[in-house]
């Protein structure tokens, strides 16, 4: 992890700053039907970039196409500045892009430290590693200042829903990954839980990681973006630093992709809507 | 906006700010330890905790009721001979249990395996090494069909097996012809159930087996403590090195009595069947609890999808299991024809499956998938043999057997299923 990037106040990156991940020109067909047009977006270390638009605008779709699940069919993917293809998610780990999902994937089953080494785990010999993993979870979960766990060998069942993100968000982490997407980390949770999880996806930013950040609760998206893009109907109707717009404006880029000056040419609107 | 900058490192001072992990940095007391156990159980994770308790109730029930011929070291050894079989058949169902699936076939099958063995031993003249090789592969083929079935077509284990049930059936009875028997004489074979381990050598093999315990224990917990994870007390860890070695030892010293029916004659020892019930049980536990194979068996019968998305193959954890379980049920059907002394076309069919099934869940195996350990067959094995030990002294009619059977069948799974409901009310 590298010491924490950029994120001066007006949460405007500085020109020099590499974009981690740039799309350019995404299109996505099933079938007859496009999913993503032309779709552009820039998500920079150190920053949180909030993912927002409507049921259907195509955020799922996009992070699929991130994670290696869907094949783009036109366009470029950036990461740190070359051009790559991911045709698998073990592409896009490689690249050290995680994604968490909205529905967790922890084996309740098993530990915490089980969990976040699961499917990679260390080993000597044949042997499980138990001792450097269980050190390197706790890292881990230090660095990211958790402190609402009693213990690493706790099974995932008896953790609330707030602890659960939490290692599902502290998994992503270990793999020195420079891209984590969370898709609607808050969703399910209750007020101080939310509070724990967002806590923590800051941090994850001031850790030098690029952030994306699903939600549909814009008091979240205001208190810990950096840069909102936001998503109508499958077009990018705004890619720019928080600090340019207000609430008001974002729910009009959400519901109509355009709030003044701001979002798709009315042109295009029209033409979409048609 | 929280953006304080100061890099928490996994350094922190002892008595400062919460750091978290609280659990993890002290070594707790016993008392603690205990507390922590009584919640679990409560919490519906009643680990061995029924299997010690049948074990126990059964022994003093049989013990009033045939004072003169239960606990005597004769039908101990009896007993041990009894259980093996259900024991090694029960271990390999864990693993299938264990992903949430059933192997219905894995009674039939160990009937299968024995009769390639017999045959081949009393038919073709092979040796037995020959003989226990071929049953064993007969076995893996076995599982490899069964697993390729449920993990490749996917067709449910249930209905998979069920036919499959049926199937084996029909082929033993064409290896060995209807109404046959074919005998097993083989010195080695019968050896696994009618021959002793020789009461020093048995002596020997009890220390060892305890100081082997003992040092893996002591040295785990020395580690864990100087690299700072988490760990027991040393009290409970020495209190556990304590109990195996008193059960070790008093198992030795009941089976090291002479036990001959005449006298003149010296019959004691270990029969061979627990050394390799125990072989079993150490190299099984390693492969679940030590590797990452065995990680991954638990991870898919936890959560199919997380660890589909972990890169785990799902498809290869299934086959496997079938695999290993079929393997086991091999193994199963050698030592029962050496202790029946002959493989008949029954062998494997009637109770013999529910018995193993009975035993996993019994000693604590959830039939619900991802929850279960090697040993709970041995604990649970134990438990059903000596209900067959126990109504076989009293001599009871041959149908309340199988109600009896039956009943701790159901008593143990629905056990299983409000201990997992419970586990789900109480959140852990």
């Amino acid at each position: 992890m590298s010491a924490p990037t950029g994120r001066p106040e007006d949460g405007t990156p500085t020109p020099e700053l590499q974009p981690t991940l740039e799309l350019r020109g995404v299109d996505k067909s099933f079938g007859a039907i496009q999913v993503l047009h032309g779709v552009t977006m820039k998500v920079y270390p150190g920053q949180v970039t909030a993912l927002v638009g409507d049921n259907g605008a195509g955020k799922s779709t996009l992070i699929k196409s991130i994670a290696g699940i869907h094949a783009i069919d036109a366009g470029e993917i950036l990461f740190e500045g070359r051009a790559v293809s991911i045709s698998g998610p073990r592409d896009a780990a490689a690249l050290g892009i995680e994604i968490v999902y909205q529905d967790l994937a922890l084996a309740d089953n098993l530990d915490v430290v089980q969990n976040m080494f699961l499917g990679r785990e260390r080993k000597n010999g044949i042997l499980l590693d138990e001792v450097s993993m269980e050190q390197a979870a706790r890292d881990t979960l230090s660095k990211l200042s958790v402190r609402t766990l009693k213990s690493v060998r706790q099974l995932v069942s008896s953790l609330s829903g707030g602890q659960r993100q939490t290692v599902a968000i502290a998994k992503a982490v270990l793999w020195e990954s420079k891209l984590v997407v969370l898709d609607e980390p808050t969703a399910a949770l209750g007020v101080a839980q939310t509070r724990q999880v967002l806590d923590l996806v800051r941090r994850l930013a001031d850790t030098g990681h690029a952030v994306v950040f699903i939600s549909h609760n814009m008091v979240d998206v205001f208190e810990i973006a950096d840069r909102v893009a936001a998503l109508y109907l499958g077009r990018m109707a705004a890619d720019i630093p928080i600090a340019e717009v207000n609430r008001s404006q974002v729910i009009e880029l959400i519901t109509a992709g355009r709030s003044g000056d701001i979002g798709i040419a009315p042109a295009d609107v029209a033409a979409v809507e048609v | 906006m929280s953006s304080a900058l100061s890099a928490p490192t996994s350094a922190q001072e002892p008595g400062g700010a919460p750091s978290g992990f609280e659990a993890d940095r002290r070594a707790d007391s016993v008392g603690g330890t205990a507390r922590a156990y009584v919640d679990r159980v409560r919490g519906g994770d009643l680990g061995a905790l029924p299997a010690i308790l049948g074990i126990v109730a059964l022994g003093l029930l049989f013990f009033a009721l045939r004072p003169e011929t239960f606990l005597t070291p004769r039908n101990m050894a009896n007993l041990a001979d009894q259980a093996a079989p259900i024991i090694i058949l029960a271990m390999g169902l864990v693993f299938v249990l264990l992903l949430g699936e059933i192997d219905l076939s894995a009674g039939v099958v160990s009937g299968v395996c024995a009769a390639v063995m017999a045959k081949l031993l009393a038919d073709a003249g092979a040796p037995w090494y020959v003989s226990v090789v071929a049953a064993v592969l007969t076995g893996v083929v076995i599982g490899l069909f069964t697993g390729s079935l449920v993990g490749l077509i996917g067709i449910p284990s249930f209905v998979v097996t069920l036919a499959l049930f049926l199937g084996w059936q029909g082929f033993t009875l064409r290896l060995i012809g209807e109404g046959g028997t074919v005998p097993v004489r083989d010195p080695v074979i019968s050896a696994i159930s009618d021959r002793n381990v020789p009461v020093t050598l048995g002596w020997i093999l009890a220390l060892v087996v305890i100081a082997l315990y003992a040092a893996l224990q002591l040295n785990r917990w020395r580690t864990q403590k100087a690299k700072g994870l988490a760990h027991s007390p040393l009290a409970v860890v020495l209190i556990r090195i304590g109990v195996i070695a008193a059960v070790v030892l008093l198992v030795t010293a009941v089976l090291s009595v002479d036990r001959a029916p005449a006298t003149g004659v010296v019959l004691a020892g270990i029969p061979y069947a627990v050394p390799l019930v125990i072989l079993l049980l150490l190299f099984l536990t390693f492969v679940l609890g030590r590797t990452s194979f065995g990680r991954h068996v638990y991870a898919v019968g936890g959560n199919a999808e997380a660890a589909r998305r972990a890169g785990i193959d799902v498809t290869r954890i299934k086959v496997s299991v079938f695999v290993i379980g079929s393997s086991l049920a091999a193994i199963s059907g050698i030592v029962a024809a050496a202790r029946l002394g002959s493989v008949a076309p029954g062998s494997g069919g009637g109770n013999t499956l529910l018995y193993a099934v009975g035993a996993a869940v019994i000693g604590g195996t959830s039939l619900f998938g991802g929850r279960g350990r090697v040993r709970d067959a041995v604990l649970g094995g134990l438990v059903v043999a000596i209900i067959a030990n126990g109504l076989g002294l009293l001599g009871t009619e041959a149908y309340l057997n199988f109600i009896i059977t039956g009943g701790v069948l159901l008593l143990a799974a629905s056990v299983d299923a409000l201990a997992r409901r419970r586990a789900a009310a109480t959140g852990h």
